[in-house]
């Protein structure tokens, strides 16, 4: 039996995925999810048609998402997690034994029960004592939030289906206003290379460059997402991304990871070229 | 239909153009891109699928002038989905309802009484029949800024002054969702021998949806101007025009193809019939779903504090004799923000397009179309603009106050008078030769023949800072203004 996942990058490109077998398929209020057991990338998970994470390479999505902020921010206690209802970012930051609360936002209740079903591998960070979940949408969630969080991390899936509110002017301006003083929001950042992806990517940029004082873009190498190049924001009311690092208090921490280091830390943040210049354009347009 | 009898799940005008498609003729007529081909750029826009159906008048699709078939089938199971006498596809928007349904009731010199804030399209059809308006002050919210609905009393009162009048118009509802108490106004009219018309450009849903105010059908009024494009979901420019049972039909057809296309769009045409249908169908629990959606934004929005939702709270029995839940209209004013600045705000800082701001109020429109999740954004959207720009004061906005029209001459007397131009600092107390509108509301805030005061130009000049579009006078920047020499 020949039986391939395939998932359109663009309309003339697309990433095959030889698989094993579908383990589930169902159609929730939102999207569609599907998971597969495949030989290379293990079990994955799809959510309307889109591949939204593989047993084998979502460490790396889901180490920068939370270790960047992690090494910057001093005193990290109260974490807001929007989207990631696979549990993929708890599971990261429950290893800090400092943060005393994370808040998790998913708008889809049943992405959460099929992850604890087929992917503990994820969903192992949902069931911490710390971990409240929430199921709503995001952005009505955040709206009554003021000065409550030191974190906000932003998992959204792409700005065309039900996470198109996590892309929004209004949406990067409550986190604002929802994080400290000194907090931090990072957020999924889409890829810059195939243009329509690079455009979601530019307008996610100035949004969040027209919301926040510090706007940086940290780069990682995510062999299953469109192009490979995934970029995370990283958006802050004081902390410089790379100034404000302090990597000793992190290493001694002696959190182990596969990808993250601080050292990577410094380099993700040195960015192609076209890449700068694709955000630099929107960040002064006024 | 081949003597099968017709139902609301049958769409003759769709049917019949499936049919021709299937039929692949050859056109030798109109229109000349000939199913899309002869204008390739066009095609590659709207899709070929839409430039087949682009057809004109043929056997088997019926004529809009004259209705034998498949029009007239599809006209039949619109009045009956209204409750109506007739039902008129109308293919010129609903101002094309609206002067039809006027021209067909009035003529020079005759009264029409109704109130000050109607369409623009009211206005022009008494220019162009030559009716004199008779108004009736409506109503005033002072700390909203609107104009309210008609009280029974001044109708009353406007009957027994003018009791040659021809008929009363009723805006059912208004813009902002406020209703008058048609029923008891299309008694007083009828009492009176007059006629009770209805502008329902707002209120197409009103004939479907549960607990939402009455229908100008329902309420015996005599004809009501409906826009489907509105909350109907058919296309832009189409709407229906409705009579009842004491207004002849055949007069009105008549009207209507004084000023009407002979070249009706099938597109218009079939989405009319489609949308009647799926309205007749299903409207009840797609209408259900709007007034959710609206009380929902209507509670989180008061909820992030300065702006003020209103809802049914308005009604007040008389003047507020009902309100449409599914309009979302906003007062801005304890913000800081004058409505039109909402509008520009969530535009340009949040990429959301709402109906209208004026002065003192935004409208969100929701409809059978809205997603929870977007209404999300906007309530989102409104919470920052209050945070980032709120200035937390209304000391310094100017409300919409209801301007009383000093009438000197006709419309249309007034329109077509020999007329000079001045600059428009100079025209205080002259009379008014052309249409002055503020859109947003669309509301004239003076029509040909009015006197022109010092509070009118304040208002206009207001109006102009603020960023409202100003329309109607031949001087398009409105530095001057015709009056009558």
């Amino acid at each position: 039996m020949d039986l391939w996942f395939s998932e359109q990058h663009t309309k003339n490109v697309k990433l095959s995925i030889r698989v094993d077998k579908q383990l589930y398929s169902t159609e929730s209020e939102f999207q569609r999810i599907d998971v597969f057991d495949s030989p290379e990338f293990g079990r994955f998970l799809v959510l309307d048609g889109y591949m939204m994470l593989t047993e084998k390479d979502e460490f790396i999505y889901h180490e920068m998402i939370t270790h960047v902020p992690m090494a910057v921010h001093p005193h990290v206690r109260d974490v807001l997690v929007i989207g990631g209802g696979d549990g993929g970012a708890c599971r990261e930051l429950i290893r800090y034994n400092d943060i005393e609360r994370i808040d998790l936002v998913d708008i889809d209740e049943e992405v959460t029960r099929v992850c604890r079903e087929y992917l503990p591998f994820t969903a192992c960070g949902l069931s911490d004592e710390r971990v409240h979940t929430y199921f709503e949408d995001g952005l009505k969630f955040i709206r009554s939030k003021v000065n409550e969080y030191d974190l906000i991390i932003v998992d959204s899936t792409d700005p065309f289906g039900p996470g198109e509110g996590l892309f929004t002017r209004e949406f990067y301006g409550n986190c604002y206003k929802a994080l400290r003083a000194d907090g931090i929001m990072v957020n999924q950042h889409e890829s810059p290379f195939y243009p329509e992806d690079a455009l979601a990517c530019q307008r996610a940029h100035k949004r969040i460059v027209e919301s926040f004082p510090v706007s940086r873009v940290y780069q990682a190498h995510i062999p299953t997402y469109p192009s490979g190049h995934w970029l995370f924001g990283f958006a802050s009311k004081k902390y410089h991304p790379l100034k404000d690092l302090d990597d000793k208090r992190w290493n001694a921490r002696g959190l182990k990871c596969k990808y993250y280091t601080t050292t990577l830390h410094k380099g993700a943040f040195y960015i192609p070229a076209y890449v700068e210049e694709l955000l630099s354009n929107v960040e002064h347009t006024d | 239909m081949e003597g099968d009898k017709l139902t609301q799940k049958n769409a003759p005008i769709y049917e019949a153009l499936q049919e021709m498609h299937r039929m692949r003729l050859v056109p030798f007529d109109v229109p000349g891109h000939k199913r899309g081909r002869g204008n390739p750029e066009l095609t590659a826009l709207l899709g070929e699928k839409c430039m087949s159906l682009d057809v004109n008048s043929m056997k088997c699709l019926d004529n809009l002038c004259h209705p034998v078939s498949v029009i007239r089938d599809a006209e039949t199971l619109a009045a009956e989905a209204f409750g109506a006498a007739h039902a008129f596809l109308m293919v010129g928007g609903t101002t094309s309802a609206v002067q039809s349904m006027i021209l067909s009731v009035v003529g020079r010199g005759d009264e029409i009484i109704l109130p000050r804030n109607v369409h623009r399209s009211v206005m022009g059809a008494l220019v162009l029949c030559g009716a004199v308006p008779v108004y009736v002050d409506p109503d005033c919210d002072d700390d909203l800024g609107i104009s309210l609905g008609m009280d029974r009393d001044a109708v009353a009162a406007a009957i027994a002054a003018h009791p040659a009048a021809k008929a009363v118009l009723v805006n059912n509802p208004t813009y902002y969702g406020i209703c008058s108490d048609i029923r008891a106004i299309a008694k007083m009219a009828h009492d009176a021998g007059m006629l009770c018309l209805a502008d329902e450009a707002h209120g197409t849903h009103f004939y479907f949806g549960e607990g939402l105010p009455v229908s100008a059908m329902a309420a015996d009024a005599d004809m009501a101007a409906v826009s489907m494009h509105k909350s109907g979901g058919s296309l832009t420019q189409s709407s229906i025009l409705l009579t009842g049972k004491r207004v002849e039909a055949g007069y009105v057809r008549q009207i209507i193809n004084l000023t009407q296309t002979t070249s009706a769009s099938y597109l218009l045409l079939s989405s009319l019939d489609i949308s009647r249908r799926n309205l007749a169908l299903r409207g009840k629990e797609a209408f259900k779903k709007v007034v959710e959606m609206a009380e929902y934004a209507r509670g989180e929005i008061n909820d992030i504090g300065d702006w003020y939702a209103y809802g049914r709270e308005l009604i007040n029995g008389n003047s507020v004799c009902d309100f449409d839940v599914t309009k979302l209209a906003v007062n801005t004013l304890k913000a800081g923000l004058a409505g039109i600045e909402v509008y520009s705000l969530l535009r340009d800082e949040y990429d959301i397009q709402i109906e209208f701001g004026d002065l003192g109020n935004i409208l969100a429109y929701l409809s059978i179309g809205d997603r929870v999740r977007d209404v999300e954004r906007l309530i989102g959207a409104l919470a920052e603009v209050r945070r980032r720009f709120g200035r937390g004061s209304s000391a310094k906005l100017m409300k919409q106050e209801y301007i009383e029209p000093e009438v000197v001459l006709s419309p249309q007397e007034a329109f077509y008078s020999d007329s000079v131009s001045v600059p428009i600092e100079q025209t205080a107390g002259k009379v008014c030769a052309e249409f002055v509108m503020c859109y947003p509301p669309g509301i004239p805030v003076l029509a040909p023949g009015e006197r022109i005061t010092p509070r009118v130009l304040e208002y206009i000049r207001y109006a102009k800072e603020k960023g409202c579009q100003m329309t109607g006078p031949e001087d398009p920047d409105i530095t001057r203004l015709n009056v009558i020499g």
